[in-house]
């Protein structure tokens, strides 16, 4: 396998509370190829966000990367002075949020943040910056973008609003965008269509991605390989086929057993019992015992990575029956 | 826009309109001006004489409208203490009031809005703990008290700066004023920086907080996940966000120092408004109080207007709504 585009290795992002510490990502690793789109799954509270933002160096105080490092461009990105993290952000790895209601400021004409998010890396003229925004807001498939350029964000769509978001992650074309459920806040038939633009765009760019979202039907369109996070660690990843096909980690089939599209119309939607675990307060073994059906005295004790195929997992006691037929 | 000024216009003119009717018959309500007009040991006669010469003896309505007649000419009658027409004497004192206010309250805001932001920034570091304990003393100590301590610190010990007076003036426009001269301006320093005091205490607070809080939104995440300077960050994001409440405190702190500058004009003998209406006050000079007060009125309905018209240029959610 050739040198892959972005390789995490035991991440870890803590932030000092009250009750303690929380980890909320602790000991991550994955790897991006080039052009590749990994989905990052989890229930809410699982740490996918905070691995988006520790990739750039984004993390709020007191939280702090702990350990690991975030090799990219032959350099670790982990200990980078902010004025060389900045020179990264949005020219090599772009980020877009959750709600574009949020992300954009209300004040600025999207001309303005377009043209501010273009001179963070290049000096360029105001009609240049024009220009660029008028194509790649163009490409994102906003309708007559010379006429809107100079609109507010509160003049448009929920749908439009976060396409011009995706449009300014993508001026400066980079190398890799983290998408933090950029979906998530809209109607869903927007979702859709933003999921396929998205989907398009990264092709016909080739940009890597990481789709990050707590819904297991958007990640499996989308993309490639799949990370299932739980408490702060991966606990199952491998080609988005094969784990969805047959999961090893008893969490894993538990979400796609609370898919709506899994359950008999009528019956009631099946969900993981128990709820997410303080991560101030882990239990000391397998951080999902107290909500696994399969948890024995084994678990108590905190597996290890296994790998095959491709695939890795972390269970004592993996589904491999369906995997075998 | 232009409906808006119009629409905001037709507002001011009602609201100067009812004020003028409050003040008149607020003003009519204290005391008998005849007492102060005249010796108590003159005849009836010189008595009648001067209530008719005053038109004092006419109905309270027709009294109101030779008043407000009077006052669209920008005839408020004489003085009854300097014999003079109170507008002239009025004008005559607002320019020291005007720029000794502009001057702390727009000191002021230059320097809290900074301060504040950075405060709010980088809330941990010990020099925005040091700003805002000095905040809150801006806040606590009584203004008279600092005034009389800058006083015997800079003036009568250390010998730097005047102690009271408006010192050399220049003319500008036919008004005389202190800021063109240096020794004016030396004059203006202490007081102005006895005014300020608080608006400083108070434009730091709000800033530091705006900033506090508009920091952890994700329109500032997503600003800096674009690779934007923490410098552009502030100045183009924060401090377009945080603009709205400033303006309003800068609009109203702005409105009431003019209004009620008087216990620094006091200290400093600074021969302002608020010297002429605490006089007025005491020796019952009804047109100067009444002439005083839509002073006060108007400049407020002035300073509202500008301010909505700020608010409208920094947020355009609102101009849609008041267009
Ligand atoms: N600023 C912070 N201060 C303290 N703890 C934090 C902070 N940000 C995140 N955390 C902790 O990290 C955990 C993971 O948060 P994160 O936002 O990454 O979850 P997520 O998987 O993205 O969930 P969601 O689907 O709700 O977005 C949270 O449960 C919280 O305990
Ligand atoms: S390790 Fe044990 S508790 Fe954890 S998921 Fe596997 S079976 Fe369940
Ligand atoms: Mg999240």
């Amino acid at each position: 396998m050739t040198q892959p585009l972005l390789e995490v290795s035991g991440l870890k992002t803590h932030f000092p509370t009250a009750a303690g510490i929380a980890r909320a990502v602790d000991g991550v690793s994955f790897t991006l190829g080039r052009g590749e789109v990994l989905g990052l799954v989890g229930e809410s509270g699982s740490g996918k966000s905070v691995t988006g933002f520790s990739l750039i160096g984004l993390v709020d105080a007191p939280g702090r990367i702990v350990e690991g490092s975030v090799h990219y461009g032959g350099r670790d990105l982990v200990g980078l002075s902010t004025a060389a993290l900045r020179r990264i952000r949005g020219k090599e790895i772009a980020m877009v949020f959750q709600d574009p209601m949020m992300t954009l400021n209300p004040v600025l004409s999207i001309a303005t943040q377009m043209r501010l998010a273009i001179e963070a890396h290049e000096r360029v003229s105001k009609a240049a910056a024009r220009a660029r925004s008028v194509e790649v807001l163009a490409r994102v498939g906003i309708p007559a973008p010379e006429s809107r350029l100079d609109a507010y964000p509160h003049q448009f769509s929920g749908g439009m609003r976060q396409r011009v978001a995706i449009a300014i992650a993508l001026l400066h074309r980079p190398k890799i965008i983290i998408a933090d459920e950029p979906t998530t806040a809209l109607d869903v038939s927007i979702q859709a269509q933003i999921l396929a633009e998205m989907k398009a765009l990264v092709d016909e760019i080739g940009m890597a991605m990481i789709w990050i979202s707590h819904d297991l039907a958007t990640v499996s369109s989308i993309a490639d390989r799949i990370d299932v996070m739980y408490a702060g660690r991966i606990v199952e990843a491998g080609p988005v086929g094969a784990v969805l096909r047959s999961p090893r980690h008893p969490y894993t089939q538990g979400l796609l057993e609370s898919l709506p599209s899994r359950t008999v119309p009528g019956e009631e939607l099946r969900q993981i019992p128990g709820t997410t675990p303080s991560l101030t307060n882990l239990p000391n073994g397998c951080a999902f015992a107290p909500r696994c059906p399969r948890a024995d005295t084994k678990c108590q004790v905190m597996p290890v990575e296994s790998a095959a195929a491709e695939r890795t997992w972390r269970c004592h006691h993996p589904e491999t029956q369906r995997s075998a037929a | 826009m232009l409906g808006f000024v119009i629409q905001r216009l037709w507002q001011a003119m009602i609201v100067i309109l009812a004020m003028s009717v409050l003040v008149f018959c607020g003003v009519f309500a204290v005391g008998n001006p005849i007492d102060v007009l005249i010796s108590p040991d003159a005849t009836q006669d010189i008595r009648a004489q001067v209530i008719a010469q005053y038109g004092l003896d006419q109905p309270l309505w027709r009294q109101y409208f030779t008043f407000f007649g009077r006052m669209l000419q920008g005839d408020f009658g004489e003085s009854f203490v300097y014999n003079m027409p109170v507008t002239q004497l009025i004008l005559s004192r607002l320019p020291a009031t005007l720029e000794l206010v502009l001057f702390a309250v727009v000191g002021a805001s230059l320097l809290g809005i900074p301060l504040g932001m950075y405060a709010g920034y980088r809330h941990d570091a010990p020099a925005a703990k040091i700003i805002m304990g000095l905040s809150i003393l801006g806040f606590s100590v009584p203004s008279f008290w600092i005034g009389l301590v800058l006083i015997m610190t800079f003036a009568v010990q250390l010998g730097w700066l005047p102690a009271g007076g408006r010192g050399t003036t220049a003319s500008l426009f036919g008004i005389e004023w202190s800021f063109l001269t240096i020794d004016g301006l030396r004059h203006m320093l202490l007081p102005a920086i006895n005014l300020a005091l608080f608006k400083l205490a108070m434009m730091i607070r709000l800033a530091r907080a705006g900033t506090r809080e508009i920091m952890l939104t994700d329109t500032i995440r997503f600003a800096r996940a674009a690779g934007l300077s923490e410098g552009t960050v502030l100045v183009r994001h924060v401090l377009r966000l945080i603009a709205i409440p400033l303006v309003t405190i800068f609009g109203l702190e702005l409105g009431s120092t003019l209004a009620f500058a008087v216990v620094t004009e006091t200290i400093f003998s600074w021969p302002g408004l608020g010297k002429l209406i605490i006089d007025s006050i005491t020796s019952l000079d009804r047109p100067v109080m009444v002439a005083y007060l839509m002073l006060v009125a108007l400049l407020f309905v002035m300073i509202n207007f500008f301010v909505d018209l700020a608010y409208a240029l920094l947020d355009p959610r609102l101009r849609r709504a008041r267009a």
